[in-house]
């Protein structure tokens, strides 16, 4: 454990990018726990006398065209951005890995099975099959949450499969077999941890994807439904607003769902660097 | 080469790469010229053939500007000094003139003999019987507009001869002559439709769909679906002045915000149906024009399911349209530009005005009363949809109705349902407990908006209202002449029911709105919210 | 070398083909799932319950799943992807219209990201750790932190809005220019064809700010690989030896290290190219171009099935054509892959 300490304060130490997106994660994290406490208006409470009003002393980040404060709407959103990104990352993860996982180390037919299944989904247009998906179940948090995680699906499974199938005839999976472990334990206990390295990578990727898919669905009306706050609906909206000179409503909320993505994006980054020392030099 | 000219070079082409963007509009371009006009539009037409199933509310365009119709309307100036099509005044296109039967069971048009087709040939009374006897037979829109008009069947069409042209009258309507003058009732060159027509296709669906054959004075130059549509002035159009633009260049641009940016440059000249934000903000630019006209007909309202409870309690719905933040969203969803429809002061309508001032104002003392004489004290719960294609002013309007009734405990859920689903869901299977509507009606009478949205039954009822006196009092208008015996008082009858039990609760009426540069002349508006291009011209 | 190149490529196409039957049921179902009812849409403002069972009939939509599901099987083999009934043509007559519009762009975003991509990898390759391998990873970071959307609007506002140097984002060319003869459908080629020179331009400065937009979104994954690549290559022993053997660092670099490191570099250009493909759907949107992404996109808020269906077939056919050729590209490239794997 030491040793991963000091692996850490040393990637920490050679590459500032990684620790500025580490202190970023907190930072977000922190807000997001913390969101609701520290908007100073009710990010829901509109005042048709101040309406459109750009940014001031008393609303940072201006009013929207319902007069509601924009720097409270964007802390708000924090919550749910995160907790879209986290469900939707948890359900490929978890049903991408146990694919991928027992693709690569039972190999054969269930190989085939997953890796046709996985073809067909890599070969839809992404974007276009998340639409279809939500606008067929319904544009709530939870549908964008599942079109997401399905869009991510194969990504986990491919990198599950790949560590999975590379590693099934290492001496360590030999001796649990051995040693009378079932298929289960082996695949759970054994093999598990050793490919979370590289899922790791591909976790902290896709929550910034997830995030840039639920403001691409807002973009063309099918994100969250209001009045919640949620940046990509913010942007969506906001965009509107930018030819008419209220920058601030498209801004701001872009710059947060920015920062939270290039944060998301060098963690994967920065991780890469942590787990797989080779890649370092 | 060294490693540090290396670096220039990549450094360059990375520079070179970011130039992009930056290559300049060469001034070679060629400029519009004065008589073509560009227009900007949200959606384009998706047919050229308005009595095609499926053909969308821009499609009305064609049938406008390629086709004429027996009769028009006049035109008159609005007090803002803008210019309007005049409902009163049903003038003459091919039809030179008309007379009824003596007896009143028939209506005989003559023709003018000039008229010619984008082919040359002549325009007969066979054509308008080929084109009246196809409006109220392929079913769907077409055939229930000209039943509006009563005209039902082709067996009421005769062509006398080659220039006059006979409707028999199975139920005498005033909606007779000015549903002549709608889009729908167009003249289609017969002789040219049929070389199309198929067995399986009579009406040369097919054909029409993607090309103009008729005699209005434009016809189709070309056409790219979902992309522009572009009209070529018919030079040997005689039912009118011959129009000073010769090329009509009819671009979508899916983006507001492309929209507003292209008018505010000058890159076209007129921006179609804007958003009331948008022109309430380009008024104060001295490059443009903007003309914003009060929708006949058309309210933009909030629906009360009369299916679900406790929405069939009269005094729920009194108590709903007295917590609706009428101000706020006049201000924040409409940006003031429409006309007030809430505070009349006395609940008996004076005039047979339409539409007109709702004696309701915000009043939450009073719907908390009412709440609790419904024995609702503490509110309820409901879902408040809107159609998602409408978001530029139900989504604010459903934001402010959600917080506004949330003070007197009626507490509301926010669906956006999409353009696709919205039919289905708000008129066809009237599924939607509380939701925001826009019908507006294309002939200009009360009774006819209470035909379509209060009487029981039809489709834009999407309250589900049903009153026995309201449906007799609407067929017992509907037909009759104004001014005839009783017809102000059953049109003030049913007005004042519609105003007490409130199954419809009027927002506002609002604006079509649009956006031209200073030297566009001539903008007319026009019932069917489309642009007719023949009147306007470019200084 | 030969048969051995065709033998990977019927073997391809016939594991291609499982992936293409899914893609057909899973579009057929997803189409039937939209909430919309297409008849009802159809229909028209005024349609009473009469004239929408008679429209569900001509669509075909009155049959059961089954049935319009075979029906459906048998156009397609046909080679018939049935009529778009949004705008009345045959779907495969829109997207052979449509297909270049999206191709066009999607290449040139695609230029631009690898002209501006690759040199920068490479720089952050020479010298790692130091402030412009940070600064470049940033960089390229931060463009694919954006919504492709924002982006564009912001190129926009800016370029058009703002400064008036790029054109009027109102599809493929200036409002009074004439299309050139179409021959492959790219404009800027079909221009050149033409010797029409005034059209190549307006064509390639209404493509510069929707390309910038899709390149901004592609220059992450390439520079990465790109850096990734070449430093796996700078280490190894034969760039040692081509050092010390007093080759310029730019012949190492270029000569050996690049060549070598090209072959990642080729695998992640395709999987960009096929996720922009994709990704075009809300650029097309923006900027008014006339592809297949905009042509979707209104086809699902309609609940066009026919539309919907020929789209997602048509990308699914491009990616698996596209893995293709990239498979095909590595053995030549690399004569020890592929041939039995």
């Amino acid at each position: 454990m030491g040793r991963h300490w000091r692996h850490l304060r040393y990637v920490m130490g050679e590459n500032p990018i990684t620790l500025f997106a580490f202190s970023l994660f907190f930072g977000l994290v922190l807000v997001a726990i913390f969101g609701p406490g520290l908007a100073p208006y009710d990010p829901l409470a509109s005042d048709a006398a101040n309406t459109l009003k750009p940014p001031s002393g008393a609303h940072l980040f201006g009013t929207d065209d319902l007069g509601r404060d924009v720097f409270s709407r964007v802390v708000v959103s924090t919550r749910l951005d995160l907790a879209i990104s986290v469900a939707a990352v948890s359900l490929s993860f978890a049903f991408g890995s146990l694919a991928g996982g027992c693709a690569g180390y039972f190999g054969g037919a269930v190989d085939r099975m997953v890796g046709r299944f996985v073809d067909t989904i890599m070969a839809f247009p992404l974007f276009v099959l998340a639409m279809g998906i939500v606008s067929a179940l319904g544009n709530t948090v939870e549908n964008i949450v599942y079109a997401t995680a399905i869009i991510n699906f194969p990504f986990y499974a491919r990198v599950a499969r790949a560590e999975a199938s590379a590693r099934r005839g290492a001496g360590y999976i030999e001796a649990a077999r051995l040693s009378g472990n079932g298929h289960g334990r082996i695949l759970l206990f054994h093999l598990g941890p050793n490919i979370l390295p590289p899922m790791m990578v591909q976790i902290s990727l896709n929550m910034g994807y997830a995030i840039l898919n639920a403001a691409g669905l807002s973009f063309i009306g099918l994100g969250v439904r209001p009045p919640a706050a949620e940046w990509g609906i913010m942007v969506a909206e906001g965009a509107k607003f930018i030819v008419s000179g209220e920058w601030w409503l498209a801004i701001f909320p872009g710059a947060a769902l920015m920062l939270a993505v290039l944060c998301f994006n060098l963690l994967g980054d920065g991780l890469r660097d942590l787990f797989d020392p080779r890649t370092r030099t | 080469m060294t490693r540090r000219s290396f670096l220039k070079l990549g450094a360059g082409a990375a520079a070179g790469a970011g130039v992009l963007p930056f290559l300049r509009h060469l001034p070679a371009e060629a400029a519009v010229p004065k008589d073509t006009l560009v227009v900007l539009i949200s959606d384009v037409p998706n047919s050229m053939d308005i009595h095609r199933p499926g053909t969308n509310r821009p499609g009305y365009q064609s049938a406008i500007n390629f086709y004429d119709r027996l009769l028009t309307y006049g035109r008159k100036t609005l007090p803002d000094g803008s210019l309007s099509y005049d409902y009163r005044k049903v003038e003459p296109e091919l039809a030179e003139s008309w007379q009824a039967a003596p007896d009143g069971s028939s209506i005989t048009f003559k023709l003018r003999k000039d008229a010619k087709f984008h082919d040359g040939s002549p325009v007969t009374a066979h054509d308008v019987k080929w084109s009246f006897d196809r409006a109220v037979s392929v079913g769907g829109f077409p055939t229930i507009q000209m039943k509006a008009g009563a005209m039902e069947k082709p067996a009421q069409f005769a062509a006398v001869d080659d220039h006059t042209f006979r409707v028999n009258v199975v139920r005498k309507s005033k909606l007779m002559l000015p549903d002549l003058a709608v889009p729908v009732a167009v003249v289609v060159n017969s002789k040219l439709a049929k070389k199309h027509a198929t067995a399986k296709d009579p009406w040369a669906l097919e054909y029409l769909h993607k090309n103009s054959a008729g005699g209005g004075p434009y016809k189709l130059e070309r056409w790219d679906p979902g992309r522009q549509a572009v009209y070529a002035r018919f030079d040997g159009w005689k039912s009118g002045p011959l129009p000073a633009i010769k090329r009509a260049i009819i671009r979508e641009v899916p983006n507001e915000a492309t929209r507003r940016a292209l008018i505010v440059r000058g890159d076209a000249d007129l921006s179609f149906d804007i958003a009331p934000k948008d022109a309430k903000e380009l008024l104060a630019d001295p490059k443009l024009k903007v003309v914003g006209t009060p929708i006949e007909n058309c309210i933009h309202v909030l629906c009360l399911n009369l299916k679900f409870k406790p929405f069939d309690d009269v005094r729920v719905r009194q108590a709903v349209a007295y917590a609706v933040p009428y101000e706020q969203i006049f201000k924040v969803a409409a940006y003031e530009r429409g006309v007030k429809l809430w505070g009349a002061k006395s609940a008996d309508p004076k005039t047979i005005e339409w539409p007109q001032p709702f004696p309701y104002e915000t009043d939450l003392d009073r719907a908390k009363a009412l709440l609790k004489a419904a024995g609702l004290p503490n509110g309820f719960e409901s879902t408040l949809s809107f159609n998602l294609g409408l978001a530029y002013w139900s989504e604010p309007a459903a934001l402010l109705l959600q917080e506004g009734l949330g003070k007197v405990g009626i507490r509301l859920k926010i669906d956006k349902i999409p353009g696709a689903n919205w039919r289905t869901k708000a008129l066809i299977e009237k599924a939607l407990p509380v939701h925001l509507e826009n019908f507006g009606g294309w002939l200009n009478y009360p009774e006819y908006y209470y035909f379509w949205c209060y009487q029981s039954g039809r489709l834009f009822n999407s309250s589900s209202y049903n009153n026995p006196e309201v449906n007799r009092l609407v067929d017992e208008t509907l037909d009759a002449e104004v001014g005839s015996p009783g017809y102000e008082e059953k049109i003030k009858k049913f007005l004042q029911i519609g105003m007490r039990e409130v199954p419809r609760i009027p927002l506002y009426q609002p604006y079509l709105e649009v956006a031209m540069q200073k030297n566009v002349e001539g903008y007319e508006f026009w019932f069917h919210r489309q642009l007719v291009v023949k009147k306007l011209k470019k200084a | 070398m030969r048969s051995g190149t065709l033998t990977l490529i019927g073997r391809r196409l016939l594991q291609a083909a499982p992936a293409v039957m899914g893609i057909i049921v899973v579009t057929f179902v997803l189409t039937r799932a939209l909430p919309g009812d297409p008849a009802v849409f159809f229909a028209g403002p005024t349609a009473d319950a009469q004239s929408i069972a008679q429209i569900r009939k001509s669509l075909g939509l009155d049959k059961s799943w089954p049935e319009q599901f075979w029906i459906y099987l048998r156009d397609l083999a046909r080679g018939d992807l049935g009529k778009a009934v949004s705008t009345g043509q045959p779907v495969l007559h829109e997207l052979a219209t449509r297909l270049p519009a999206s191709l066009e762009l999607t290449l040139l975003g695609l230029l631009f990201a690898a002209a501006a991509a690759i040199p920068l990898g490479v720089l952050a390759a020479t010298r790692p750790g130091s402030w412009v391998d940070h600064l470049c990873r940033l960089l390229v970071t931060a463009g694919v932190s954006l919504p492709t959307f924002f982006t564009g609007l912001f190129l926009v506002y800016i370029f058009y809005f703002l400064l008036g140097a790029a054109p009027a984002p109102l599809g493929r060319l200036h409002i009074a220019l004439v299309e050139p003869a179409r021959v492959t459908g790219f404009f800027l080629i079909d221009s050149l064809l033409a010797r029409d020179f005034e059209v190549f331009r307006s064509a390639l400065a209404q493509l510069a700010l929707p390309a910038s937009t899709l390149g901004i979104f592609a220059l992450a994954p390439l520079a990465r690989m790109t850096r990734a690549a070449m430093l796996g290559v700078l280490s190894s022993d034969f760039i040692r030896t081509a050092r010390a053997g007093g080759l310029t660092s730019w012949t190492v670099l270029w000569v050996y290290a690049f060549r070598n490191a090209m072959l990642p570099v080729l695998t992640t250009l395709g999987m960009v190219f096929s996720f922009l493909l994709g990704a075009n759907v809300l650029v097309e949107k923006v900027f008014a171009w006339p592809g297949i992404g905009s042509f979707a996109l209104e086809a699902l808020v309609a609940s066009d099935y026919a539309a919907v269906q020929g789209f997602v077939l048509a990308m699914a056919l491009m990616y698996v054509a596209l893995n293709l050729v990239i498979d095909v590209l590595y053995t030549l490239i690399d004569p020890r892959v592929g041939v039995e794997g």
